[in-house]
């Protein structure tokens, strides 16, 4: 068990430390001359050298990315080219933007995708199992952006039952700054909830058809107590494995939801730091993003070791 | 294996894509309007007999729009697909073969690709590259092609335990002989439905990358571009600006993805 963690907090530093090659690699590297592309094609070349030596980014490429991994280190993201202020804030703060928004759809999707998938599980072959896999998975492959436009159509313009904004004045009550996040994960939610039912639906069919469920019965065991006490718990444990493969997906997809309903997380924080240049935010917000998901992976293999009796015992 | 195929979701899929390839193929004979040709004096016009989706900012036909759309779309997502089916099966089959360092380094190059999203990870090299149809087709292909090397290299694996792979080694064929007549021949139907669900992944990104200003460029009368270019307008009561090009993505992505849950049920 001990090993175990030990090699999969190993093999996470190793991704983690690949990742940021990766990102370095398209943030400076790729760029070619950054003063260049800063100041554009027509900008006299001794400037273009100053800038580049004020920025750093004449140094040689393994320099640069020593003095970057360096500082990130010491917890300094470094300087937004385009606020001339450290990167750091910013991150912070759209962060914990993008959690609430995060928060809001896992909270909603989680219970209800797991609903879906034990219902349609238990029903097997039937209709409320076929309008919940295909509904599912067709709504797994619609772009954020489209049944965002969509949503706000209907729900926004048409009945009027939703604000269209996320964002909210300074002072509004948590409530209703909940509500104004509702249109904004529902696109979200659209998605993953296909996926995670999926898996939880192919979960419950496994384990319904399992001995041990079939000794449960034999047992004279009522079918509730059969299906809370020996079924759900068999048949979740790779459900959680696939929310957390989705918290990758979830957080691209906040580059585009929120985009789409300008509000101002990470996703938006790389996106507008893409589209202007400035390198440090972008790797940052990228950076951030890895992090993130590499996290919650190594937490979901925590949680199903602890939850697996069989991975309790000697560990593989 | 063609009864099954037969299953409505799979049929009604195939016609949705039919569609939208002969859409991109005939576009410039089924147009009723020029799709560029604006007109400032009708612009945002709401549907009506003249402007069956109505008009954009600049007066443009909606409807027409919409037709052309399906080009820019189907051109940029299969050519990925492709170039990724192509050197992901190659790589797949070169890892599964070989074993050893070159399968280790694959998966830890696939992991590292899968802990950043498709999307950020395309934004990564757009920046550096430029935003083009060229450039989105070979980022995406990039990443895709570790993904269809994996599930190549599973489809190997599984294969070499049978006794042909074994006997082939036996009479001296060559290591290239053996991966490419002896093995790909048989691994072909879980390539085929790992391509259509990556075609539908392709078409997903490529109209988010276009939503999000990286694809396609104006004019271009790409869905997603048009979707960029006037959800603005919404808040202002102009929803067919943004609505049929919504339902235009959702109906394609919706297609290809009942084709490819069809052609999965019917190779199992």
């Amino acid at each position: 068990m001990i090993t175990a963690i030990t090699r999969r907090g190993a093999l996470s530093i190793l991704t983690l430390l690949l990742l940021s090659m990766v990102v370095f690699a398209g943030g400076q590297l790729l760029p070619g001359d950054v003063g260049r592309s800063i100041l554009g094609p027509l900008a006299d070349a001794r400037a273009v050298a100053a800038l580049n030596h004020q920025l750093g980014t004449d140094a040689p490429p393994a320099l640069m990315y020593l003095r970057w991994i360096g500082a990130l280190l010491h917890g300094d993201m470094g300087m937004s080219y385009a606020y001339r202020s450290p990167v750091a804030p910013f991150i912070l703060h759209a962060l914990a933007k993008s959690a609430a928004l995060a928060a809001v759809t896992s909270v909603t999707v989680v219970p209800l995708a797991i609903a879906g998938g034990i219902i349609a599980g238990l029903n097997h072959g039937r209709w409320p199992d076929r309008v919940i896999t295909l509904g599912g998975l067709s709504l797994t492959v619609v772009p954020e952006f489209v049944s965002g436009i969509l949503l706000i159509l209907v729900f926004g313009v048409w009945l009027r039952w939703l604000p269209i904004s996320a964002n909210t004045r300074p002072g509004t009550g948590a409530l209703e700054q909940l509500r104004h996040l509702i249109l904004p994960a529902l696109p979200l939610v659209l998605i993953l909830f296909g996926y995670i039912a999926r898996i939880a639906r192919a979960g419950m069919v496994e384990a319904l058809e399992a001995d041990y469920t079939r000794t449960a019965r034999l047992k004279g065991l009522g079918r509730r107590s059969v299906i809370f006490g020996h079924v759900l718990r068999n048949a979740l444990l790779p459900t959680i494995t696939v929310i957390a493969a989705q918290t990758s997906y979830l957080l691209g997809g906040l580059v585009v939801v929120e985009t789409l309903f300008r509000y101002q997380g990470i996703g938006s924080l790389i996106l507008t730091a893409a589209r202007g240049k400035d390198y440090p935010m972008m790797e940052a917000g990228i950076l951030t993003v890895g992090l993130a998901y590499i996290l919650s992976a190594v937490i979901a293999d925590m949680l199903i070791a602890a939850l697996d009796p069989r991975n309790r015992a000697g560990g593989r | 294996m063609l009864k099954r195929l037969a299953a409505p979701g799979f049929v009604t899929g195939l016609g949705i894509v039919l569609f939208w390839v002969l859409c991109a193929l005939f576009g410039p004979w089924l147009e009723p309007q020029n799709p560029y040709a604006d007109d400032l004096m009708n612009a945002l016009a709401p549907p009506s007999a003249a402007h069956w989706f109505g008009t954009d900012q600049i007066g443009r036909d909606i409807f027409s729009r919409i037709i052309a759309g399906a080009r820019p779309i189907l051109s940029v997502a299969p050519a990925a697909t492709l170039l990724a089916t192509l050197c992901g099966t190659t790589l797949g089959l070169i890892t599964g073969y070989a074993g050893g360092w070159v399968d280790a380094l694959l998966s830890r190059l696939i992991e590292v690709i899968l802990a950043l999203p498709l999307i950020v990870v395309a934004l990564l090299v757009l920046v550096a590259l430029g935003p083009s149809s060229l450039n989105v087709t070979v980022v995406i292909a990039l990443v895709f092609t570790p993904i269809i090397a994996r599930t190549v290299r599973a489809a190997v694996l599984a294969e070499c335990k049978l006794d042909y792979v074994p006997a082939a080694q036996l009479r001296h064929e060559g290591a290239l002989h053996i991966m490419f007549v002896e093995i790909l021949p048989n691994i072909l139907p879980p390539i085929l439905v790992e391509v259509t669900v990556r075609l539908g992944y392709a078409i997903f990104t490529v109209a988010s990358l276009s939503f999000l200003g990286f694809g396609v460029q104006p004019p271009s009368p790409d869905w997603g571009l048009a979707i960029a270019e006037n959800y603005g307008l919404i808040v202002g009561g102009y929803g067919w600006t943004v609505g049929f090009a919504a339902l235009a993505t959702a109906s394609l992505v919706v297609g290809v993805n009942m084709v490819a849950e069809g052609l999965q049920d019917a190779l199992r």
